[in-house]
């Protein structure tokens, strides 16, 4: 599933943002770019806090005070988002596209039902009101693996974690969207909960031919999931590729530590796991930008 | 910060670990220094807490500041000077012509046809204001005896800044011998009360069973009851003839036994979470005594919880004891408080014509300002979990 | 719902039990008693108040004569006003209409100010105008009542729009219908702004604080995502979940209000519950005493009962077990 063959539905373009703080200004973005063509799932890894959630924020616009996106653009279907007013990005967010979070137990109303929430979204995207719009929150129930119709009057506090996550994912795909941003979805459920979740990830993505870009700091879910990976430290990208290049030839020195961090069954037992420590210069920041070194291989320019 | 999701929080906060980490690698502050970095940081909180340490300094030393003796009845030309509104401290005189050293206009005291007593200016009498006179005895901090007074007048001429009462007493002597009830009163009263409350809650919540059911069922009858009727009810049985120092006392007493019950509930409920915690059970593991773990492991935890609740609670004793005593069930005369020095303003016509009767309101109402500015930058500092920037 | 405020109910019976035992206890500590102050009159013979003493059980001691007040107030019998002569039953329930009256109408002006404004302050946080009513809930709470009181009561002497204290006009009684709920309104106002006060201030920085937090909330985030305006995130959600827990505070509220209409129905002559707890209490009149505090009391669980009440209605995680 080659992305240069189907249309890029979105282009982020020198992303910036940034939190102003009473210690001074956190740089959580420094200038990204990448891109998502439809029905492709692109992984976006890094370890806790090298950004990568405050970039599926930026994309739909969420970052709030003392945060804000400073430069840079975001191309939904080549229009800017960055330039929309708040009423445009209304439209787009939930409709075109959905976001689901990490902690599927708070990121629910505790005091609605799980068919009011749904319905929310079906209200304000699809003009869907009582009737039809339960019968519509059955139906994704439904396809999120939900059958019993009664969980639509369900408050979440009656559901366990997978369901509420299953939840999060039909509120997000009830309006069909072109671009599912999940960040860190299984990473607070249990082992096997999460492999259900990833189906029907993976199912929701062939049937609706939707896009996803998916946060994580797991290379192994990105291997299972991904057509292409986006390798991001301290705010900034330093390697992209498919996932099979990535993973068999790495280039960048944080990138090649992540794949050796991952334990495998091969390598003698007591042996210590290999840690990644790889900060930045000043340097490799200044040159921090990508070039390409393979077929849709790119890589920070410092580190080729 | 608290309008980002927890999501952008973590984000951030995962930026600065990194940073933090070494900062408080390389500065090691204790809890207490970081709290108190913290705290130094919020105005208001600073300026409730320099408010406060000048108050009970000024408490402390009321003997010195004050130009006399609040039981004097101070005498005037027909009686004693009932009422004298405020003097004002001037620079200038009536003719226009500027003194280096202020002064107050003497007055005459007069009785209008109604029998009201008036008290016109005497222009011809000039009281200059002088500093470190000598004047009614007293006992600093209640030992150094002196006669010095920070300020006064000539003997024999008198200056009231705040007035006088009924009785003729000079009002701003009386505030400030207020001070030193209004402001004991609440801070021994919490201090008993916090150590009642985590005595009898560490043992509910350590021991459990029948003691921990006994201990809570009282509280509850005693949360169940509006604390300020039981604070009458108890008040009012106070005998007319005990002196107005065990009045002071017992009064004290009274306004720990209501509070109580409440500091012990939430302490119980402390206990019992801090039993459940892996360091208590490790430590019970390795065979560390019951004492010493409510000593060295439990305690520390309702400690933070006790300085913020302590100072939180501080404004209500001051306001309960004013309001007893300005029903008339508190502190009793002559013992000067500020809520029965107010008793006088339930008379209508000094209600509407001697406003300065109303100062101590505003005394009390600085005083619990300053200590809620206090309590709130302090639970801030001390609890991270409840800061909430601005 | 109902079995539950039944049992609930059922509770409440020991816990009552205690309360009159306690504020027996606490009567009982004054020395002497009503009768007693009758010895100072020199017109009163001593056989008249031994007789006295007799026929109101004065003589027994206190645990019996705490349990003939039981056995009576069991059968609705909550003994006689030695000052008014009328059975204290009747005598309270009149006057805790009028503390009712104060408290509601005090606590519902702290709702309906303090939840607006405190949304508000959340959600507009450290421009001016939350920076003035941050100072101003600070200073709410640190007035104290019967100062503000006393501040109301010289506004209406000197502005004369308000009466001077009191809750009815002398013709209270040749006035129609209508004119008889003005004038309670009217006597009404300044009581209620004056215990209002502190509510609203409290209110306010507890809704402040709980908006913040909940705004914090994952699902809030999730809510924006979903494509939500910010006025529909903040209403139908923020809000929601912010005055949630302001409803287990009601409690503490009406404790709040209690005292705080004691101190001002004292100063602002409004003939309350607490005026007449104080009145019985410095004449030792004993059944009076009791049956004013065992209503506060009563009146403080019951709010607490309404308040558990409205909170399970309001939040499906809490069930009626």
């Amino acid at each position: 599933m080659s992305s240069s063959m189907s249309e890029t539905i979105l282009q982020v373009r020198d992303l910036h943002t940034q939190f102003f703080t009473d210690d001074g200004v956190i740089k959580a973005v420094d200038g990204i770019s990448f891109d998502i063509a439809r029905g492709e799932v692109l992984g976006l890894v890094g370890e806790s806090g090298c950004g990568k959630s405050v970039t599926s924020l930026s994309v739909l616009r969420l970052v709030s005070a003392p945060g804000r996106i400073t430069q840079g653009q975001i191309l939904w279907k080549e229009r800017d988002l960055a330039q929309f007013s708040e009423a445009q990005m209304r439209a787009i967010r939930g409709n075109e596209i959905s976001m689901i979070f990490q902690e599927p137990m708070t990121s629910l109303d505790p005091l609605y039902t799980v068919g009011q929430q749904i319905g929310e979204a079906l209200k304000l995207h699809q003009n869907l009101q009582g009737q039809a719009a339960r019968q519509k929150a059955i139906e994704v129930l439904r396809d999120v693996g939900i059958d019993d119709a009664q969980r639509v009057d369900a408050y979440p506090h009656q559901l366990s974690g997978g369901m509420r996550q299953r939840v999060m994912i039909a509120i997000a795909i009830s309006c069909n969207p072109d671009l599912l941003i999940a960040d860190e979805p299984t990473t607070a459920l249990d082992v096997t909960v999460q492999a259900r979740i990833l189906d029907l990830l993976r199912a929701m993505r062939r049937k609706r031919d939707m896009a996803i870009l998916l946060i994580t700091h797991n290379m192994g879910l990105v291997a299972e999931m991904c057509d292409r990976v986006a390798v991001m430290h301290s705010g900034i990208i330093v390697e992209q590729a498919p996932v099979e290049e990535l993973f068999a030839r790495p280039r960048h020195p944080y990138t090649k530590g992540l794949l050796k961090a991952i334990p495998t069954l091969t390598s003698a037992p007591k042996t210590p796991l290999s840690t990644v420590s790889w900060e930045p210069t000043e340097q490799e920041r200044a040159a921090s930008h990508l070039v390409e070194v393979g077929d849709a291989h790119f890589v920070s320019a410092w580190a080729v | 910060m608290s309008k980002q999701s927890t999501a952008q929080k973590r984000a951030e906060g995962q930026l600065l670990t990194g940073k933090a980490a070494r900062m408080a690698a390389q500065t090691s502050l204790s809890p207490v220094q970081l709290a108190w970095r913290e705290l130094r940081k919020n105005h208001a909180a600073m300026l409730g807490l320099w408010t406060l340490l000048a108050l009970y300094a000024i408490a402390l030393f009321a003997p010195f500041i004050a130009p006399y003796d609040p039981q004097d009845q101070l005498p005037g030309d027909h009686g004693s000077q009932t009422f004298h509104p405020p003097m004002r401290v001037r620079f200038r005189d009536h003719e226009g012509g500027f003194h280096l050293r202020p002064f107050v206009y003497g007055t005459v005291q007069q009785f209008t046809p109604l029998r009201d007593i008036v008290y016109p200016l005497d222009a011809a009498q000039q009281n200059a204001v002088r500093f470190f006179v000598s004047g009614a005895p007293y006992k600093l901090l209640g030992l150094i005896p002196s006669t010095i007074h920070l300020f006064g007048v000539e003997k024999g001429r008198a200056i009231f800044v705040l007035g006088t009462d009924e009785f003729g007493r000079d009002y701003f002597s009386r505030l400030l011998y207020g001070s030193q009830i209004s402001l004991s009163v609440g801070l021994i009263a919490i201090f008993i009360t916090f150590s009642l409350g985590m005595l009898i809650g560490g043992i509910s919540g350590f021991y459990g069973g029948v003691v921990d059911d006994l201990i809570m069922r009282l509280c509850e009858i005693l949360m169940s009851v509006p604390d300020f009727y039981l604070l009458l009810a108890l008040a009012a049985a106070l005998p007319i003839t005990l002196s107005p120092v065990t009045v002071y006392i017992l009064i004290i007493v009274i306004l720990s036994f209501i509070g109580w019950a409440g500091m012990a509930r939430v302490v119980r409920g402390m206990v019992l979470s801090a039993r459940e915690r892996e360091y208590v059970e490790a430590a019970r593991a390795l065979g560390v005594s019951d004492l010493k773990i409510i000593i060295r492991h439990i305690l520390p935890t309702t400690f933070t919880y006790a300085i913020v609740g302590a100072t939180m609670a501080v404004p209500g004793y001051i306001l309960a004891e004013a309001g007893l005593s300005f029903l008339g069930l508190g502190i009793r005369e002559p013992m000067a408080s500020w809520g029965n020095m107010l008793s006088a303003a339930q008379n209508l016509t000094t209600l509407q014509s001697r406003p300065w009767i109303l100062a101590p309101g505003v005394t009390i109402f600085i005083t619990t300002l300053a200590f809620n500015f206090l309590g709130d930058g302090l639970r801030d500092a001390l609890d991270p979990k409840s800061r909430r920037l601005g | 719902m109902f079995l539950y405020i039944l049992r609930r109910l059922l509770q409440m019976i020991p816990l009552v039990l205690g309360i009159t035992i306690l504020s027996f206890g606490a009567m009982q500590l004054a020395p002497g008693d009503y009768v007693e102050q009758m010895k100072q009159n020199p017109q009163i013979r001593p056989e008249t108040i031994k007789r006295l003493r007799q026929q109101y059980g004065l003589d027994k001691p206190p645990a019996v004569q705490y349990f003939y007040w039981l056995k009576n107030a069991a059968q609705g019998n909550f003994g006689e006003s030695f000052t008014y002569k009328e059975p204290a039953f009747k005598l309270i329930m009149s006057r805790a209409y009028y503390t009712i009256l104060l408290a509601f109408y005090s606590g519902l002006l702290a709702w309906v100010l303090a939840i607006p404004l405190g949304i508000y302050a959340a959600t507009h946080r450290n421009n001016w105008l939350d920076r003035v009513l941050n100072f101003g809930a600070f200073a709410g709470i640190s007035l104290p009542g019967f100062f503000v009181a006393l501040l109301a009561m010289r506004f209406a002497l000197i502005s004369g729009w308000f009466p001077v204290g009191g809750a009815s006009s002398v013709n209270y009684e040749q006035m129609s219908q209508g004119q008889k709920i003005l004038d309670t309104a009217h006597h009404l106002i300044l009581p209620t702004l004056v215990l209002g006060i502190g509510g609203i201030a409290g209110l306010m920085r507890q809704m402040r604080g709980n908006l913040l937090d909940v705004l914090s909330e994952n699902y809030i985030l999730a809510a924006r995502a979903r494509g939500l305006s910010e006025r529909a995130v903040i209403v139908k959600h923020a809000t929601r979940n912010a005055i949630n827990p302001l409803i287990t505070l009601v409690g503490y509220q009406i404790s709040g209000l209690l005292a705080g209409a004691a101190l001002v129905e004292n100063v602002m002559a409004w003939p309350g519950l607490g005026r007449l707890l104080l009145e019985s209490v410095q004449t030792q009149d004993l059944y009076v005493s009791m049956a004013s505090f065992v209503m506060g009391a009563v009146l403080l669980i019951v709010g607490n009962l309404i308040a558990d009440i409205l909170l399970a209605i309001t939040d499906p995680r809490i069930k009626f077990s």
